[in-house]
């Protein structure tokens, strides 16, 4: 009569196509909301999911209800000190007594709809608005390969990770200890059997007692298995991940007045695009923020976005830093390093040329590659004239002007392309 | 409690196995069987926690169609539930022949035994027996119903594209509750004849349609007295079956897909008007035929102490004054309800028999086949909710007038109160009253094909906010400009919303 059905490995996934359709949806809400986490975190977070909440009011389904007002009555439970005809003041709304009022039938509350981003989508997202192709986008969110590497061996695994010679020489080593004592007997038995024999002759008393007691120790150490669950030995393998090397990234920003909120969070994303890359690419990244007006200063990621200064540019101060830093920290040759600049390009007119030469002789030569991005909606300014002239000696050097997210993309693709092979 | 001797019981583990699983079925039908209940025939079905949550989703059933406010739903569900804000429900089942039960994997073999008491046989008996049920819903064809609109829908999306259908279920959607017959008796559905007779549908809707529009304006210009006349002559209550048939631009394929939505929601009518008799049933047979099996010495006591566990989590009544109050528990008030009709049956006491003059002494099982096949929540409560039940609950009645300026105590557990309480409660489990009563009022032929709706209104409540999204859902649907008129009681008509189409509709 009954039938008992084992489903549990059917397939999983069944609510997915409902999951897209709603992320569909709503994607412009998800969107903004992408957007406003990406200024939240930090860019060593970019590589991890995320709450994303959107008004509720937005993706209501409504129907025809009821509102507060008129007449109700409804029945509760518990009475302890109400009798009939007695008048009681109202709870407060949103009291959440359950006593008095039930009319607000309407979900009041507008809460926002929280749900999270896998990393899969939350990177899918912020791809987008970078409008990156689609091969890097594979490769960036790209989980981090691990290699398999023999070590040693174990007491436990599966069967076809079984080590035979190792288990069978355990096998055998362990009959052999159980049966040492039982060896010895029989040897000392034997011994006196001998004697015995010649003695007292094949058939007497003694002497058979002592063949059956040495056929009985024999018969004892037939009973020791000959392969028993603990003498099984299984090839053991551990997970190393690939890359092993190091990389440290300067993040090198221009904090002067005019660059404002906006021109700070496309920079962000500059940045975070380049840490995705070493990400893939390094076991190990160390990141650097310096930020410069007139005089640069090194500083936690928090005042590197957060805090703004007034007043002129020089750029250089900011390069010497790096460059000084490089010297004592980064020297050794075991680091990559990676520089990423943004700014207006506002710089003072005289402190230009110096930065080029700086660049050219002292920090490209050490750099895997070397980014700027220039934030301006206008005319290129002297800053980007000056570096014009290092793109034909380096190519590790990129630079590209920036008016919309999309075009950040196009500063790493030299970057990206050599990492591709 | 008497215990006979144990004859074999039943082994005691908290791990289920499927072999127990069978054991424990094996005998929970056999209880079942001696007290007469009558079902469909079992399927259980052993599910994660993850597909558990897809189930709730889709609600409830194993396919429906795609639709993002599911994964809405799905995506909530898992939230709350990752976070520990909530635990799974024990069982979900479904109205189906075979009757579909799913147990959860995580479950303890207690907990299975008990899912399948309280589903496979409870509820399975309620659908089965109940007459709302048979009325509303037809068992045996449901879920190739479902494989049939999800297939069709999904075709419906590859020719007219994913957006053009989500905005016509998103409408469909918005008009759902207001989409079922109450007292017609839907034509029963099957496969095969449902996609012969919607291929005939598609062919024949659309000129019946021109037809009206064709005739009808005509013939009423001349007198006067018919131009009054109305269309529909009756007002219609089911919004979504009146769009089908009449609605001007709709293509074959849109009156399809709000035909199949009516159809959905038609399926779920019946749930909604018997949660407290249905759950209550369950928990009285789930409690019941386990009782039954630990006096005939089949179950371990550890395994009755978590089973009563649960079972008493289940049937809790919170008090009004804590904050997890949410009114009444239908598990709750329906297990005592239906515990009580035993008692009464069993062991009247005078207050019983001057209440109950019919069933007090009677034969319970009769009494409860009785009740259990020709009542809804709202006429259960009022025909059996007992002094003694309202006195153990301690109900009390609280009336709310917005023109007030404090709450009045209508009625109490007293001898006085009992009968305005089990009125109110009574009320209080009637959809048309729960849901604002709206029908569609008119349509203007001659003139600017504007629907018009009028509501009811009921002790002066007014519509909630939501009103005027749920208005352009239905001028999306119609094409036309639609009206909502609300009929005060005073015989007055006021105007509550317009929702203007400009241009045509987008095909």
């Amino acid at each position: 009569m009954v039938r008992i059905i084992d489903r549990r490995f059917d397939s999983k996934k069944k609510s997915a196509v409902n999951r897209q359709r709603f992320m569909r949806r709503f994607k412009h809400q998800i969107r903004r909301a992408v957007s406003d986490a990406i200024g939240g975190r930090s860019i060593r977070d970019v590589d991890s999911g995320e709450n994303i909440s959107i008004p509720s009011k937005d993706l209501s389904e409504p129907q025809f209800q009821h509102g507060e007002g008129g007449v109700w009555e409804t029945v509760f439970s518990g009475n302890d000190r109400f009798s009939s005809g007695d008048r009681i003041n109202r709870p407060p709304p949103g009291g959440g007594q359950g006593g008095g009022s039930s009319a607000s039938n309407e979900g009041e509350g507008e809460d926002d709809f929280v749900f999270q981003l896998n990393r899969e989508e939350f990177l899918d997202l912020f791809f987008e608005d970078l409008e990156l192709p689609n091969l890097i986008r594979t490769q960036l969110a790209q989980l981090v390969e691990y290699k398999s590497h023999r070590a040693g061996f174990t007491n436990d695994g599966v069967p076809a990770n079984i080590n035979i010679i190792r288990s069978l020489r355990g096998a055998l080593g362990r009959r052999l200890a159980l049966g040492a004592p039982h060896w010895a007997e029989i040897r000392e038995l034997q011994e006196e059997l001998e004697q015995k024999r010649e003695a007292l002759g094949e058939d007497h008393e003694e002497v058979r007692e002592l063949a059956e007691k040495i056929a009985r120790l024999r018969a004892r150490i037939e009973a020791i298995p000959f392969i028993d669950s603990y003498d099984l030995r299984y090839n053991n393998r551990v997970k190393v991940p690939k890359p092993t090397t190091s990389a440290v990234m300067f993040c090198v920003m221009d904090v002067s007045g005019s660059m404002d909120e906006e021109k700070k969070s496309t920079a962000k994303r500059f940045f975070m695009l380049l840490y995705l890359f070493l990400l893939r690419t390094y076991e190990r990244i160390e990141v650097v923020f310096i930020r410069h007006h007139t005089i640069a200063k090194e500083v936690g990621e928090e005042d590197f976005f957060h805090s703004r200064e007034s007043g002129g540019t020089v750029v250089s101060s900011a390069l010497v830093m790096m460059r000084d830093i490089i010297r004592e920290r980064y020297g050794s040759g075991a680091w990559n390093i990676y520089g990423a600049q943004a700014s207006d390009g506002d710089n003072w007119e005289n402190d230009s040329p110096q930065c080029r030469e700086l660049l050219d002789a002292e920090i490209l030569p050490f750099c895997q590659y070397f980014a700027y991005i220039e934030i301006t909606p206008g005319e290129p300014q002297n800053l980007w004239r000056e570096y014009e002239l290092l793109q034909a000696g380096h190519a590790n050097f990129a630079m590209q002007r920036i008016e919309n997210m999309g075009d950040i993309y196009p500063v790493f693709r030299e970057l990206f392309k050599k990492s591709l092979i | 409690m008497k215990r006979e001797t144990p004859q074999k019981p039943l082994p005691a583990n908290s791990e289920w196995s499927f072999e127990m699983i069978d054991a424990y079925h094996k005998e929970i039908a056999r209880v079942a069987a001696e007290f007469g209940l009558d079902t469909y025939p079992n399927q259980v079905e052993i599910i994660t926690a993850e597909q558990m949550m897809d189930a709730y989703a889709s609600v409830g059933m194993p396919v429906n169609y795609n639709h993002w406010s599911f994964g809405k739903h799905f995506l909530s569900t898992e939230k709350s539930y990752k976070r520990g804000q909530m635990g799974l429900a024990y069982e979900i089942v479904i109205n189906s022949n075979p009757c579909i039960a799913y147990l959860m994997e995580e479950n303890t073999m207690t907990m299975q035994a008990l899912v399948i008491a309280h589903a496979a046989y409870g509820h399975n008996s309620f659908f089965k027996g109940n007459y709302l049920f048979r009325t509303w819903t037809n068992a045996d064809a449901i879920i190739d119903y479902l494989l049939f609109a999800r297939s069709y829908i999904a075709q419906c999306e590859e020719r007219y594209g994913e957006e053009e259908v989500e905005l016509l279920l998103d409408s469909c959607h918005a008009l759902m509750s207001v989409g079922v017959d109450r007292y017609k008796r839907p034509a029963k559905l099957s496969m095969a004849k449902e996609q012969l007779r919607q291929q005939e549908r598609e062919a024949y809707l659309q000129s019946q349609v021109n037809q009206l529009w064709r005739t009808l304006p005509f013939q009423e210009t001349r007198t006067t007295a018919e131009s009054e006349r109305r269309f529909p002559p009756e007002p219609e209550e089911n919004l979504l079956y009146f769009i089908e048939k009449h609605a001007p631009l709709l293509e074959p394929w849109q009156r399809e897909v709000v035909r199949i939505v009516r159809k959905v929601a038609q399926y779920f009518f019946p749930q909604r008007q018997t949660q407290v008799m249905n759950e209550g049933w369950a928990t009285f047979w789930h409690y019941t035929l386990l009782n039954k099996l630990f006096d005939e010495g089949f179950l371990a006591d550890s395994f009755m102490l978590e089973f009563l566990q649960s079972h008493t989590n289940v049937v809790m009544q919170p008090p009004y004054n804590v904050p997890w109050h949410r009114g009444i528990n239908p598990y709750a008030l329906g297990f005592a309800m239906w515990q009580d009709i035993r008692r009464i049956c069993e062991n009247p006491t005078d207050e019983d028999r001057a209440w109950f003059p019919d069933i007090a002494g009677s034969n319970w099982l009769e009494t409860f086949d009785f009740a259990m096949r020709n009542f809804k929540d709202e006429s259960f409560v009022a025909q059996y909710l007992s002094p003694k039940v309202m006195r153990d609950f301690r109900m009390f009645s609280i009336e709310d007038d917005d023109r007030e300026s404090k709450l009045r105590v209508a009625a109490i557990h007293d001898d006085s109160g009992f009968r305005r309480i089990r009125e109110v409660l009574s009320e209080q489990y009637n959809l048309g009253n729960r849901e604002p009563y709206i029908q569609v009022w008119n349509v203007d032929l001659r003139g600017d094909r504007s629907l018009t709706l009028r509501h009811h209104e009921h002790r002066r409540r007014p519509l909630g906010k939501t009103v005027d999204q749920v208005m352009k859902h239905l001028a999306r649907l119609w094409g036309f400009t639609v009206r909502l008129e609300s009929l005060k009681p005073d015989g007055s008509i006021e105007l509550l919303q317009e929702a203007r189409i400009e241009s045509r509709h987008p095909q």
